[in-house]
Parts: structure tokens; sequence; C-alpha cells
């Protein structure tokens, strides 16, 4: 089973709900891997610090222009999709930044004047922690490739492993890379009309990818009940719903898990996890 | 003309409050909402739609079966596994470079033209707002910023106004990257948690590296003082400046679902968000230091 926490809104709790489930499953003697694929921004490890962590590097090619050979004729310029490069001048710039690592202009390069080279985008780091396996990632700052992180990050999965994958916020290509290929997706929102916008997003790109979703509500109490009314109408079943607590807020504040300061926490993630597989294998024989 | 993003790595701090204060509380703005994958500030400041823009994305690619000979050299240079063994594109792995397109030989692979999403100039009480809606699962969502900041400089040059607030994506990375290009300040807005600072420290590192004037405000900020006293301390150690502090409000919680903000109250919410509107304008106007 590979479970991925998503929401549209960033902030609504998805890491939070990710590492206590994760624990919560280690705890019941799963082979447990938590993957983090919010590679722009990790914050699994906050929570839970392995001890001892090994890393790799994850790489994607740029192109290196032989200034003697280039004749400035600007093709690839033109052909470049993302903008990366402009001519100055006596020579073509390149900004990083921009650049996908599709190859085109050293393909393209009439003067065949352009190399490829390798450079780091991330990092990918593993280490055990409270009985589980934690991956995450983290992409170099400056650049726009978190999808490529990601995939690296999604490759350490084990086949036999319950994973449980943290996603980005959002509903653009990190977290569709975060999103495809899992089995059941739990979209995290708050009550409230910024939730409801955003899930109803978020709700759309997991029907783009065919993955099956359900919902969490955190905090509630807060807001109106737009957000109910709107599950029920779209046959999104809400798995659990956590009241707001300023108990709860200061616990993740300070970067401790609800599981080790409210074990009666566990027994909630022990069933939502029940409803998870259920919700799960319902879907499955349906299709 | 001035360029003001508000910004904050992690989600859910309180970007958009703080962006719909400002619009209300500024004289002669253009407002731009570039989180084009979750854009809600027209859930606050109630935009009447005046114009609609298709968004095109780069076109993904189809294989005309007809015309293809199977030679297997696209799958060879495709850098993003979106071509399967049997000639079939998946558009959700397909990044749009067209690299496929110049070099199939037999010419049998077609860029498909699509729109990946929409945006939009609208009026609200407040000034002129631009906002767009980036379609689910699409990618390219830093090409649509730069097309919101496009329409919003236009607009601002055009009605003469001084000032262009911006409400950024949470993140790091190409859609941040193309809010935070040639601004002038940029406003990073955290919340005292561990997550907080962690997420706080690599926008930092960003603004840095885009050499981007940085101040810091912090966000419910007496839900954990001793956080906040210790971002304080991290950010002083870093040589940036934060210039306010926004206790918890669970009026400005609830401002959301009315869709009203209750910038008319006195509440030390309020209060710290005129103060740190002040000190922003304030920052913007005078001359940037040599």
């Amino acid at each position: 089973m590979k479970l991925v926490i998503a929401s549209g809104k960033g902030g609504t709790g998805k890491t939070t709900v990710a590492a206590n489930l994760a624990v919560t499953l280690a705890e019941m003697n799963e082979p447990v891997q938590l993957l983090d694929c919010d590679v722009e921004e990790p914050n699994v490890h906050l929570f839970l610090p392995p001890l001892g962590t090994t890393d790799q590097t994850v790489r994607s090619p740029i192109p290196r222009i032989d200034p003697v050979r280039c004749t400035l004729c600007g093709v690839c310029v033109q052909i470049c999709a993302y903008n990366a490069l402009a001519t100055a001048g006596d020579h073509v710039l390149f900004f990083p930044e921009m650049c996908h690592g599709c190859g085109g202009c050293a393909h393209l390069c009439p003067e065949g004047s352009i190399a490829e080279v390798e450079r780091s985008i991330g990092t990918v780091l593993r280490g055990q922690v409270h009985g589980l396996e934690l991956v995450w990632g983290r992409l170099n700052v400056g650049l726009s490739l978190a999808p490529a992180v990601i995939a690296e990050v999604k490759r350490m999965a084990q086949p036999k492993a319950t994973v449980i994958v943290d996603a980005p916020p959002g509903t653009s290509c990190a977290a569709v890379a975060a999103i495809s290929d899992c089995d059941l997706c739990l979209l995290v929102t708050e009550p409230t009309p910024f939730g409801l916008h955003d899930l109803k997003r978020a709700a759309e790109m997991t029907r783009e990818l065919n993955v099956p979703a359900a919902v969490v509500i955190n905090r509630s109490g807060i807001g109106d009940k737009r957000v109910h009314a709107w599950c029920q109408e779209n046959s999104l079943p809400i798995l659990l719903e956590i009241p707001f607590s300023r108990q709860l807020a200061a616990c993740y504040a300070r970067g401790k898990l609800w599981v080790d300061e409210f074990p009666e926490w566990k027994d909630t993630l022990r069933r939502l996890w029940g409803q998870v597989e259920e919700y799960a294998h319902e879907r499955t024989a349906r299709h | 003309m001035k360029e003001l993003l508000v910004i904050s790595g992690k989600g859910g701090t309180g970007k958009t409050t703080v962006v719909g204060a400002f619009a209300m509380l500024a004289d002669n703005a253009v407002v731009a909402d570039c989180d084009v994958d979750a854009a809600n500030l027209h859930l606050l400041l109630n935009p009447q739609v005046k114009e609609e823009h298709a968004f095109h994305g780069l076109p993904r690619v189809r294989i005309d079966r007809d015309v293809c000979t199977s030679c297997g050299l696209c799958l060879e240079i495709c850098r993003f596994g979106a071509i399967s063994p049997e000639y079939v594109v998946d558009p959700l792995a397909c990044e749009g470079c067209g690299v496929c397109v110049r070099l199939c030989p037999a010419e049998g692979i077609i860029p498909q033209e699509r729109v990946a999403g929409q945006w939009f100039v609208s009026e609200t009480p407040f000034g002129p707002l631009v906002h767009a809606r980036l379609n689910a699962a699409e990618d390219n969502s830093g090409r649509l910023v730069a097309e919101v900041r496009r329409a919003a400089r236009a607009i601002a040059k055009h009605q003469k106004r001084d000032l262009i607030i911006t409400d950024g994506p949470p993140g790091i990375s190409c859609p941040v990257i193309s809010s935070l290009t040639g601004i002038d300040l940029a406003l990073l807005v955290t919340e005292p948690s561990v997550s907080g600072w962690h997420d706080l420290a690599r926008v930092l590192e960003l603004a840095e590296h885009f050499k981007v004037r940085t101040v810091v405000c912090i966000n419910k900020a007496d839900l954990h003082e001793l956080m906040s006293k210790e971002i304080k301390r991290r950010c002083y150690d870093r040589g940036i400046e934060v210039i306010g502090s926004i206790p918890f409000d669970e009026q400005f919680a609830q401002a959301t679902v009315t869709g009203h903000l209750p910038i008319d109250d006195k509440s030390p919410a309020v209060t710290a968000l005129y103060d740190l509107w002040e000190k922003t304008y304030a920052l913007l106007m005078q001359e940037k230091p040599s």
C-alpha cells in the first residue's frame, strides 16, 4: 500500500498527519517507509530526526558552450522552451535556474559547440527513526527541478513496505510527481473557503491522475460546514476530523509528534488506517 | 513604480491575509495573486472580473502512428520518460521541451497547442487585481506567474499606480523564482514553529541567491513566544530585520469564512498590521541602500 497525503492549500497539516500516522503504523510492526516529497520545504525530519543518515546527490545535465566554436547563430536560444539561454553581445548567457535538462540545445546546435555536464540539483537522504525508514529530498536553493528530486525519493520505495508519502502543496508538477502511482490520496483541508477552494482543485488533480481520494479535515470547528457539504455532494469520504486545539498547535510548533505527547491519538490514527485500507480495497474491487 | 512580494516558504502562515490587509490599506496599488496553484486572494477582495485571458502551456506532443517508423530515436532522447515503447506519449510526464518534435526523422511528432489555465484582470473596491488559475495537474506555473506580473505592471503603468503588491506561492521553486526576480522588496511571513523557521531559512537563502532585499514578519507570534524570540535572534544574526509581529487573532481565522477582514477593528492584530504596512511602505519608497 502506498498512501499519499496531499492538499491544495499549504499549511493544512499534511506533514503532521503523515508523520503521526507513519509512527503509529511502525508501532504495529509493519515495515513502514515515510517519503517526504516536499523537496522545496521538507519538514518531516524536524519531527522525526534520524540518528544517522546516508545521502546521495541527484544530478541533472546542463549545457556547456564552447565559446570558440559558437557562432552566436541563436538556434539554442530559439529552441529552448524554458528561456534558459539568451544571446548578449558576443556570448550566450545561461540561466541555470531555468534549465530543465532536456538536452535540446546540445542536440540541435549546428556547430556542435554545446556539450552537457552534470550538475547537482539536490540530495536524497535516508535514515532509521522511530521504527521506520525516513527518506526525504532536498532541492538545491535557486533551482526549479523539484519533480526530478521527487522522482528519486520515490524510487526508494520498497514494494513490501507500507509507504506513506508526504506531498508538496499545490496542484502542479511537483504535486503530480508525488501523487501519481499511489494507491490512495488523503487530502488534508481546513473548513474555510480557502480550504474548500483549494480542496476542489486538489480533488480535480487526483481525478486527473486516477488516484482515489478521501478527505481529512483539520482544525475542525473553525470556519463553516461548506467543506462537509461539498464532500458529500462529490462522494468524497471524510475519514477523519481533527478539532482545532491550541494544545495540538503548540505541540506541532515545538516540533513534537502528537502520538508522543497525546497517546490517545494512536487509537484515532489506527482507526484512520483501518478506514484507509477498507476504502482502498473497495475502490480496487470496484475497478 | 515599486514591487512588493509577500512569500513564506511554508504554506498557511498568513501571506494572503497580510496581502489582503495591505490591499485595503494601500491608496494607489495594483494587487497580483501569483499563487496560481491555490489562488485565494479573490476570496477576500470580492473582485469583478473585467478581462479573462487564456494561458497557453508549453505544447505537449502526440505521435502520428501513420507516419512513425518506430525508429526509437524519440524514446532514446526524451529525458522525461514520457514516451512508452509502444510510442504513446504520457501527457503528465511530457514537459513540452519539443526536442522530439525537432529531431524525429519522419516528422511524425506533432505539438499540441493547449490552454493550461486562465488569468484575469478584475476590479475590487480597493483597486485592480490580477489573478490566475492554473488547471489541475499542469506544469509551467512559473510562466503563468510571469504573465500575471506582466499584466500587473502594464496596469500600474497605465493607471499611474506607484505600487504592485504580490501574493506569492509557497515553496522555493519555479513559481517563487518567477515571482522574485526584479522586485524591490520581499516581505517574508513566518510563524513561530520549527517548520516555520526551517522553511523561512530556505527562502532567506533563495532571496540572498537572487540578491533581493528582504524583511521578515512573524504572524501568530504569541502562539509560541519563545520560538518567536528565537526567530528574531536568528534573523538578527543574518542581518535580516524583523519589522513586525502579529498576534494570533481568532477573528482573522474567521475572516476567511466571511470574506471580510476586520480591518476597522482596534484589535491588537489590526494595530500590528497597520504598523507593518507603514513600515513596509516606508521601506519601499525610500531609496535603495547602496
